[in-house]
């Protein structure tokens, strides 16, 4: 079983996985898969600041947060316990363009050059964690919903609100990754 | 606790995201190259799975396991899902990671990431603070 765990997944088995969320959130306790809303309640929780849209009996939604802490301990699980032992796949055209952008190592899930603490108080740092999260959190509110409460259960439920949603997230990191993220390296390591 | 259940689900949550390595920087740059069929082949199955078992809860009126029914709610459109979802398309590029997958990379080892969340935090915060200044 463990063998089986440890292997990497054939993106069926991933996305099969996934989708079933849905239904069993559903059959819990009549809950919807989102999970950006978590950080919408952290707000309410923690700095309400007297702003109407934090306004609201943010216990009712403490399921949300409890499943994000969920979801940060399966992290931990799953990096300790079950992570496949080989570098991680990625197609040799992609490796050539990340290798242009000046990164060398591909040890790990991310590029240790980027998400580590020394780059903190750098301007990698600016963009890579405190620009881009900035971004998550602000778009995913102004879109109502990210891609677990937009593109899969928004989807599911045949929502077309959902599906322009997704469609922007998409066009938003198409033009990101290809045109943004590139002057960004440019501008940072040139 | 009766919370606990989704404990479980969430860490069954954050272990898929490792394990179809959504988590990572690279796929997310990948999938954008429209280099690899895998994290589309991922984002649609799940998809197809979610559709399924809904129209069958619907179908068959099913109700939670506690007796409770189950209900839907429609979504309204608003210019917010294009450009709240282009913005949130940059950062999910920028970070490599959306916000579930974000406290997956925490977990994962990736702690500088805590910056990222606090930061998604202030985002959210931001957006409520100036909502009713932005087209709707």
């Amino acid at each position: 079983m463990i063998e089986f765990l440890r292997q990497p997944w054939h993106w069926s088995v991933a996305g099969v996985l996934i989708g079933l969320i849905v239904p069993v959130l559903l059959l819990l306790g009549n809950k919807k898969l989102g999970v950006s809303s978590s950080l919408r309640h952290f707000c309410a929780m923690c700095m309400p600041s007297n702003i109407s849209f934090f306004k609201y009996d943010w216990k009712n939604e403490i399921w949300n947060l409890v499943f994000i802490a969920g979801i940060f301990i399966g992290g931990f699980l799953a990096a300790n316990f079950l992570q496949n032992p080989n570098p991680i796949e990625i197609t040799d055209s992609a490796r050539e363009s990340f290798i242009n952008l000046g990164i060398k190592d591909f040890s790990l899930l991310m590029p240790v050059e980027i998400f580590s603490w020394k780059n903190l108080f750098t301007p990698v740092g600016l963009i890579f964690f405190v620009f881009g999260g900035f971004l998550i959190g602000f778009g995913t509110r102004y879109a109502g919903g990210c891609t677990s409460g937009h593109t899969i259960m928004g989807l599911s439920n045949l929502q077309l609100p959902s599906l322009y949603a997704s469609i922007a997230f998409m066009v938003g990191g198409y033009l990101s990754a290809n045109y943004l993220i590139p002057l960004i390296f440019k501008l940072l390591f040139a | 606790m009766k919370n606990f259940k989704y404990l479980v689900v969430g860490i069954i949550f954050g272990i898929i995201f490792v394990k179809a390595e959504i988590i990572s920087w690279f796929k997310i740059q990948e999938m954008f190259y429209l280099d690899s069929f895998y994290m589309f082949g991922v984002i649609g199955t799940a998809v197809l799975t979610g559709m399924i078992s809904v129209f069958i809860i619907k179908k068959f009126k099913l109700k939670t396991i506690s007796g409770e029914a189950i209900t839907f709610q429609d979504k309204k459109f608003h210019k917010g899902q294009i450009i709240g979802g282009l913005i949130f398309g940059v950062g999910w590029t920028i970070t490599g990671a959306c916000p579930g997958p974000l406290a997956a990379q925490i977990g994962s080892g990736f702690t500088v990431v805590i910056i990222t969340f606090l930061c998604a935090i202030a985002g959210t915060w931001f957006y409520g603070l100036i909502k009713e200044k932005l087209p709707h």
